[in-house]
């Protein structure tokens, strides 16, 4: 059938200049209405599909499912970026986001808005200009897809999908500002990408005159919606300040206010190292793929240059037990050889992969965010020791921020109403927030298809005397933070949202949660033991007036009420543990106890990691906040009592800093000599 | 008894005590503590002699300086205070009354003294039976929840109280019946009928049983308040009448019979002028169902509550007669237990006309 009509319509009809296969059909439509295609019609509509054709229609597996979301989406990028390159060269990042509306005419209020200005500037080592186009406007096009290393951004995607989606949105180019160093010119750009050449299209080429001496401004102007709250830009912004004290980021929100997130840590991670991919982790294909690319002329070569922890004298012990020559040319294995050799490999006890690849954020950095940006009473920090899943190393850190400030407690009781009958004290019904991280980024969406989340309902938090319903997160006020940092972070889809539930994983978050849970749980019950005390001596106190006003009335008024009262106040002190009880109270002076990497805020001052926190409140008070300049810590006065100014400085500049990846875990051992331990100083408190 | 404020000095003195242990410890340095005997059955003991329950010696310590009790020991204090206020004006009050006069905001603090009555009325029992006073004698009474009926004349605060002449619905007996409180002038009964439930009694009243078999007619509602039972007390000491007790065929029941017979367990102390040993029970009777052929239908089911009380009054003391324990071994055997209105099965009046008569005629009770 189909030979019959191949042969009856000409060949060159079907290579006709046209390549739709409209004008076709109406053709062929008179002789037969409801006829069937033939396989060269078929042919002749198969067509290469360009990358960029392909997101444009599936933009929602980018992270542009919605307005919304999509704002998100390109700050994220443009930021990411910003703090990749600012990292890899070495710089301290210094990032400002400015977000504002775009409107024809009439103001438009925030809220109301469906069109957006973003502009992310950074202080980063710029971009070459010939490079400069097609970093913004060619899909899949970067450095870091091709690397085994620890960056935020893993494809070469992002940026330049944001840039598309302002094209089909709005139909504006990408503006990019660049400048390479003082003594280069700035270049203006403006670019546009060709989706179906997936090619850069470049519009504007300038050199420009620009204040700043180094560094990159991207300007997007896109569709979206600006709603504060959850899973939003300020959101997203706080909590990369959180996870990355050591970057100061300015934001101004399209209200017109400017909001600073201090530097609260002066040093830079270590830069990770780029690894060669470890045996476990690749795919068959992918061996296959290396066996044709290799530049080794023997196997055991290709082994063990391209592969990492793999010896010359284990590569032959592998292709021994495969048994293949070890000489042979890798390009010249193929078929059930290769599967034979890709089994013998998985079945090979190889060395775990080197971790330097991978740069945690660490428990100081971790605590300075977390004490930055959140008002609480007790905070810790855990960074577990490196492990691997599929041959690719990650690291776990986990924190938390407990309770509400001590000056806050007491606020709220102010209006001291007598209770009726039936009244209580109303609970407190909220529960814990995760805040989650992978590679320094923070994760909004899919929160309940998280790996983290999940390890944080199944932690028993009743363990460490905090209130959990069955299948729920834990009860607040309380922030839980989870990092994962690895060369490859298996996420659950391709926009980044949720981090699978690998076992070696979960895990690691498991065992770190623990041990912040185990802090926690020593803090309250620290705290318990102190506040029962307290509560002992003050019911007493309480009590004392009444029973004396009592007595007076009925003994007739005639009672020496202050000896009384003296009397009882004396068997009172005497009977709820004197001196013990200053003690429990924390009036004496002993710091918190077995709790490394903490901070505990009482209203007496700060326990713990005193020079980290008073450090973070000098940082915080240097800035001049406007609008909703509400941050607390910059209230907090900087010269709160703390001790030793010397050792905070040689705390920052030590050369092992806290985020040496090899490090062992600390919990074994809280009392290294070479630190300045807060316990061992005085608290200057009798 | 005629010397009424010398007495109420004596209660007031003792309230007074309270105060001066606390100076009295405050001065050596001692932690402030009252000894409040225990009210419950491990301090109670039966006087098979006197057939009356008694409280026994043991006290329980209530200090200040103890977090567990220091709250209960300041309210003992403040109940005491207002008790003694009570005496120096000479006034009677609730015991909700009590509970609102001292229920206060400690000050500086968001606590209150009491938070429910709860709190306060074991508090107020607990000076009752520590400082030896009767309620009365605090000036505290209960609700007026009991009626009488029949042949006897009362006064009450100078007016004469024919309960003969008040129809059927008698006289409402006030929660403190003392002779300086409530006069019995005259009285013709032969005995006394005390009746748990109000509708039966008014059933009786209603068909003027009292008349025809010359009695007085008494209820309490329920577990009879200490109004009822101790002018029960009194026409039984004073005019020499047997009291006979009707109630419900259920543990229950049978517990309002032993706490007028011997007293209660919670208020031991008093059963020497409240209980009136030579009580006798007239019904229901498990045996009843049977000798007067009610329907096993009428019957409602024991629950696992019943069952757990019956097994716990066999074990008391004062229920180790073998008529007992074969009368409530009865009642579990058959699994039922029977309400007095159930007899209205066979006649609205039956309870009148036909059970209470038989029953008296056959001297069928227990003791």
């Amino acid at each position: 059938m189909s030979k019959k009509h191949s042969s009856a319509v000409p060949a060159p009809s079907a290579s006709s200049p046209k390549p739709t296969s409209e004008p076709a059909a109406p053709q062929k439509a008179p002789a037969k209405p409801a006829q069937q295609v033939t396989a060269v019609e078929m042919g002749a509509r198969q067509r290469e599909i360009s990358v960029s054709e392909f997101f444009t229609k599936n933009r929602h597996l980018l992270g542009f499912d919605n307005p919304r979301k999509a704002l998100l989406t390109c700050v994220k990028e443009a930021v990411d970026n910003a703090l990749d390159a600012c990292e890899e060269a070495g710089i301290l990042p210094d990032v400002t986001v400015a977000l504002e509306v775009v409107s024809n005419g009439e103001p438009v209020a925030p809220s109301q808005a469906s069109k957006f200005r973003i502009t992310v500037t950074d202080n980063g080592p710029g971009i070459v200009r010939q490079h400069i186009p097609r970093i913004f406007a060619k899909l899949l096009y970067g450095s870091k897809f091709h690397r085994m290393r620890m960056s935020r951004g893993q494809q070469g995607i992002g940026i330049s999908a944001a840039g598309m989606y302002g094209q089909l949105t709005t139909g504006k180019p990408v503006k990019i500002i660049s400048r390479t160093g003082p003594k280069a010119a700035a270049h203006f750009f403006e670019v546009q990408i060709d989706t179906k050449k997936n090619e850069p299209l470049v519009h504007e080429n300038k050199q420009i005159e620009w204040r700043q001496p180094q560094g990159t401004q991207v300007t997007l102007e896109v569709e979206g919606k600006y709603q504060k709250g959850r899973a939003s830009v300020d959101e997203w912004l706080e909590q990369t300040s959180i996870a990355n004290p050591h970057v100061r980021l300015v934001y101004r929100t399209p209200e017109g206010e400017t909001k600073e997130y201090p530097r609260t840590y002066h040093e830079l991670p270590p830069s990770p190292r780029e690894i060669k991919p470890h045996p476990y982790g690749i795919e068959f294909g992918m061996l296959l793929k290396m066996l044709q690319d290799t530049k080794s002329h023997s196997l055991s070569g290709f082994l063990s240059s391209d592969f990492c922890r793999v010896s010359p004298q284990l590569a032959d012990e592998i292709c021994r037990a495969a048994k293949v020559s070890p000489n042979m040319k890798p390009r010249d294995l193929k078929g059930p050889a290769a599967e034979v050799l890709y089994r013998t490999i998985q079945n090979t006890k190889i060395m775990a992969p080197p971790t330097n690849c991978i740069s945690p954020i660490g428990e100081k950095a971790i605590l300075a965010g977390l004490y930055k940006q959140i008002k609480g009473e007790f905070y810790t920090a855990v960074s577990r020791p490196p492990a691997v899943y599929r041959g690719n190393p990650f690291i776990i850190e986990a924190g938390l921020a407990y309770g509400n400030r001590p000056e806050d407690q007491t606020k709220p009781q102010q209006p001291a109403q007598p209770k009726a009958e039936g009244e209580h004290e109303e609970e407190d019904s909220e529960l814990a927030r995760v805040i989650r991280y992978a590679n320094r980024v923070p994760l909004l969406y899919q929160q309940s298809a998280c790996a983290t989340f999940k390890a944080v309902l199944n932690t028993t938090w009743k363990n460490y005397g905090v209130t959990q319903s069955r299948g729920a997160l834990p009860g607040g006020p309380m922030v839980i933070f989870v990092h994962m940092a690895s060369v490859w972070v298996p996420f659950t889809s391709e926009s980044k949202e949720a981090i699978a539930d690998y076992d070696e994983i979960q895990k690691e978050i498991t065992l770190a949660l623990r041990e912040c849970g185990r802090r926690l749980g020593l803090f309250l019950r620290r705290r318990e033991r102190a506040a029962s005390e307290f509560r002992r001596r003050n019911i007493f106190e309480l009590y004392i007036e009444e029973v004396v006003d009592a007595c007076d009335r009925l003994k007739g008024g005639t009672l020496q009420k202050e000896k009384l009262k003296a009397q009882l106040q004396k068997i009172a002190t005497s009977r709820t543990g004197g001196l013990k009880t200053d003690e429990a109270l924390g009036k004496t002076g002993a710091g918190p106890e077995g709790l490394p990497h903490s901070i505990i805020v009482t209203a007496e001052g700060v326990e713990g990691e005193v020079e980290l926190a008073s450090r973070i409140e000098a940082d915080a008070a240097a800035v001049s906040f406007s609008g909703e300049a509400g941050r607390p810590v910059a209230e907090k006065p900087a010269d709160k009592p703390s001790r030793g100014k010397a050792g905070q400085m040689a705390l920052f500049n030590k050369p092992d800093g806290p985020n040496r990846p090899d490090r062992p875990n600390r919990r074994n051992r809280p009392n290294r000599p070479d630190k300045p331990t807060p316990r061992s100083a005085p608290r200057g408190k009798k | 008894m005629t010397t009424k404020t010398k007495k109420t000095t004596a209660v007031e003195k003792k309230l007074i005590g309270l105060a001066d242990i606390v100076i009295a410890a405050a001065d050596r340095a001692k932690d402030p503590t009252f000894a409040i005997p225990i009210r419950a059955l491990s301090n109670v003991s039966f006087n098979p002699r006197k057939g009356l329950i008694e409280m026994g010696q043991k006290k329980q310590a209530r200090s200040f300086f103890n977090v567990g009790m220091a709250k209960k020991f300041m309210q003992t204090v403040l109940v005491a205070d207002a008790l003694s206020e009570l005496q120096r004006a000479d006034l009677t009050t609730s015991l909700r009354e009590i509970y609102y006069r001292t229920k206060h905001t400690i000050k500086d603090s968001h606590e209150n003294t009491f938070d429910t009555q709860d709190e306060s009325d074991p508090v107020i029992e607990d000076l009752e039976v520590s400082l030896a006073a009767l309620r009365e004698e605090l000036h505290v009474r209960a609700e007026n929840s009991g009626s009488i009926v029949g042949p006897v004349v009362f006064g009450d605060d100078g007016d004469r109280v024919d309960c003969a002449k008040l129809g059927k619905g008698g006289y409402s007996v006030p929660s403190i019946v003392e002779p300086e409180y409530l006069e019995i002038r005259r009285c013709t009964a032969d005995f006394v009928l005390l009746v748990e439930k109000g509708t039966q009694w008014n059933r009786l009243s209603e068909d003027k049983f009292w008349r025809r078999y010359n009695c007085v007619l008494l209820t309490g509602n329920g577990q009879p308040p200490r109004g009822v039972r101790r002018l029960a007390r009194r026409l039984h000491e004073e005019h020499r009448l047997p009291v006979y007790v009707l109630v419900d065929n259920d543990p229950w029941g049978y517990y309002i019979y032993s706490v007028i017979k011997q007293g209660s367990i919670n208020l031991a102390f008093e059963s020497q002028r409240m209980a009136i040993p030579k009580a006798k029970f007239v019904g229901l009777s498990s045996a009843d169902p049977e000798r007067y052929e009610l329907p096993r239908n009428v019957g409602i089911k024991l629950n696992e509550k019943d069952i757990a009380r019956a097994k716990e009054l066999m074990n008391y003391q004062w229920f180790q007669k073998p008529a007992w324990q074969a009368e409530i071994k009865r009642m579990l055997t058959s699994g039922l237990k029977y309400e007095l209105d159930a007899l209205a099965n066979k006649d609205f009046q039956y309870l009148t006309k036909k059970y209470l008569p038989r029953k008296l005629k056959e001297k069928d009770w227990l003791d």
